[in-house]
């Protein structure tokens, strides 16, 4: 991997957050936070490697196993959860 | 080689889609397709991580990702909108502790390779890799600790005042140097026992230092406290990311970090204090009553008298704070709303910003009610009409209302936005009792001349008023 790109994934990516919510209605507040709390899930990603590239019963594999325990609590509870409470925005609209 | 492509195009695309999503998260009529583009995203970036070479064996990743995805869909499912500020943390919590976990995996698997073998299959230097492992590590478990005392304090479980004791500064200051100085000592050493050690030293100083960091934060400080653990969770798995080489991790983290970051700086303007102040000041926690010479008495009134004005008015604004969602009234509020209108009011609900607990709490609970979008009026274009308003119903509000924020300079939220109550006609304010706020101010509001109290819960309160209205 080369460490200069990686910098400059991470920069780009840091502007482009920042851009792309600098305006949101308050009442939305709730769902966005919940939503992108979800997406950093995304160590989920990391934590299936790490659970699947190690032996059965060394350190790494248990760690990474926990990892993905709690990782996907956090990203399929998180989508849900938004989910949920955009369901109660959206049936008022009508 | 080809496979690695197919991955990496993957993942791509799953970056795309977290942009998207994050975006029309921003406007209410996209926002709901917009968390489902993003979970299409997640559900890609997994898929595909699945072909990655490197696993050997399927049936743990496959435990881990049944028993994580049920834990997380039957609480997602169960919990109720009024613990909706507890449940966010604690997701939050989880997220970062998956970073920590996996920066630890890693230095297993350095301590399993030696570092000769992994910096050749990295193609970094070792102190940078030990400087990201040690880095995702301390965010990620500053978040987790963090967000499972917000979580206690939100839920209830632990005091949520502010707590602050002597040499509290100086203690966190010396946790933050040992916590760095260990950090330079393990990116500089080449010796993976120490390394090892040292880590997990690390790790319990970080734990600790996320308990430390949220304990002098009073409640209504919180939606400010969950932001930034939400953008913290992004950071970590950011930092993760830089772990073990994986763009995805390190462009979705980043977004995430970002946005907090934004919502962060949101939610302290809407209190007119710096996010240091927030953090640092252990604010609301001793009862700083400035220096009142006004000994004015509340004036309470009873549910039957605030009926005949309630009866008579043309125009009436709710005004709900974290003591509403304590209470649990919001359905009998949108019920004496609705029978409000009947009887030919015109009815509003003013919204402050940092109402509740977490950014856009009112929102969510009146929502759950089904106030209809349009009565949900902010802060800004409900102060202008605000003298010509009937009656104001202050549920569970304190320092949101607190007209000291406006007139009294020497007040310590003195600049605060507030929502203007005091300049209705008649305020009602709807209390459990006569304790101060969550910053301990004496709110004046209380004891002017068109203010009147009305002691009790909220939610009997306005059953009973409901009830008169029918009645």
């Amino acid at each position: 991997m080369d460490l200069i790109l990686l910098f400059f994934i991470f920069l780009l990516a840091a502007f482009l957050g920042l851009e792309l919510i600098s305006k949101v209605p308050s009442q939305l507040h709730t769902p966005l936070m919940s939503g992108s709390n979800a997406i950093s899930g995304i160590t989920v990603v990391g934590a299936i490697v790490a659970t699947g590239a190690n032996e059965d019963g060394t350190t790494g594999m248990i760690l990474g196993l926990l990892a993905l325990i709690f990782a996907t609590i956090n990203v399929v509870g998180g989508y849900l959860v938004t989910d949920r409470m955009l369901q109660m925005f959206k049936k008022k609209g009508k | 080689m080809e496979l690695d492509n197919i991955i990496n195009l993957a993942y791509v695309i799953a970056a795309t889609l977290f942009v998207f999503g994050i975006k029309m998260l921003g406007s209410a009529e996209t926002a709901r397709r917009g968390n489902m583009i993003s979970g299409i995203g997640m559900l890609i970036a997994v898929v595909v991580t699945l072909l990655d070479r490197e696993i050997l064996d399927y049936k743990w990743i496959v435990a881990g990702l049944i028993i994580g995805a049920s834990i997380g869909g039957i609480a997602a499912r169960i919990v109720k909108m009024t613990s909706m500020p507890e449940l966010v943390a604690l997701f939050n919590g989880f997220g970062g502790f998956a970073s920590l976990l996996v920066a630890w995996a890693e230095l297993e698997k350095i301590g399993l390779l030696g570092w000769q073998l992994y910096m050749g299959q990295m193609g970094t230097p070792a102190q940078f890799s030990s400087f990201v492992i040690y880095l995702a590590m301390l965010i990620g478990g500053v978040t987790f600790t963090g967000s499972l005392y917000a979580y206690g304090k939100l839920s209830g479980r632990v005091s949520g005042r502010a707590l602050v004791f002597g040499g509290q500064k100086f203690l966190n200051i010396l946790l933050l140097v040992a916590i760095l100085g260990i950090g330079v000592v393990f990116t500089w050493t080449e010796n993976l026992d120490t390394a090892s050690s040292l880590f997990v030293v690390g790790v319990s100083l970080a734990l600790v230092f996320g308990i430390m960091g949220v304990m002098p934060i009073g409640g209504g400080d919180m939606p400010v406290v969950i932001s930034m653990l939400n953008s913290c969770s992004g950071l970590a798995a950011s930092a993760a990311g830089f772990v073990i080489g994986n763009n995805v991790l390190i462009v979705a983290g980043c977004l995430v970090g970002a946005s907090g970051l934004i919502l962060t700086v949101i939610m302290c303007k809407a209190m007119n204090r710096s996010l240091g102040n927030v953090l640092f000041s252990g604010f609301g926690a001793a009862n700083q009553s400035s220096g009142d010479d006004d000994d004015r008495e509340p004036k309470a009134i009873n549910v039957e008298d605030a009926y005949y004005v309630l009866e008579a008015a043309s125009s009436v604004v709710f005004i709900p704070g974290y003591g509403m969602a304590v209470a649990q009234a919001q359905h009998v509020v949108k019920e004496l709303a609705e029978l409000l209108e009947e009887n030919g009011a015109e009815v509003n609900f003013a919204i402050h910003p940092v109402a509740g607990r977490m950014p856009g709490h009112m929102n969510v609970l009146l929502a759950e009610a089904d106030v209809p979008y349009e009565q949900l009026v902010e802060m800004d274009n409900i102060n202008p009409i605000m003298p010509t308003v009937d009656v104001a119903v202050v549920i569970g509000a304190n320092d949101v209302v607190n007209p000291s924020a406006v007139n009294d300079e020497s007040s310590p939220i003195y600049g605060m936005p507030i929502i203007e109550a005091h300049n209705a006609k008649t305020v009602f304010i709807l209390k459990r009792g006569q304790g101060k706020g969550f910053s301990g101010l004496v709110n004046k509001l209380f004891v002017m001349n068109n203010s009147r109290m009305i002691y009790g819960d909220a939610k009997a309160t306005i059953s009973a008023m409901v009830n008169e209205l029918k009645g």
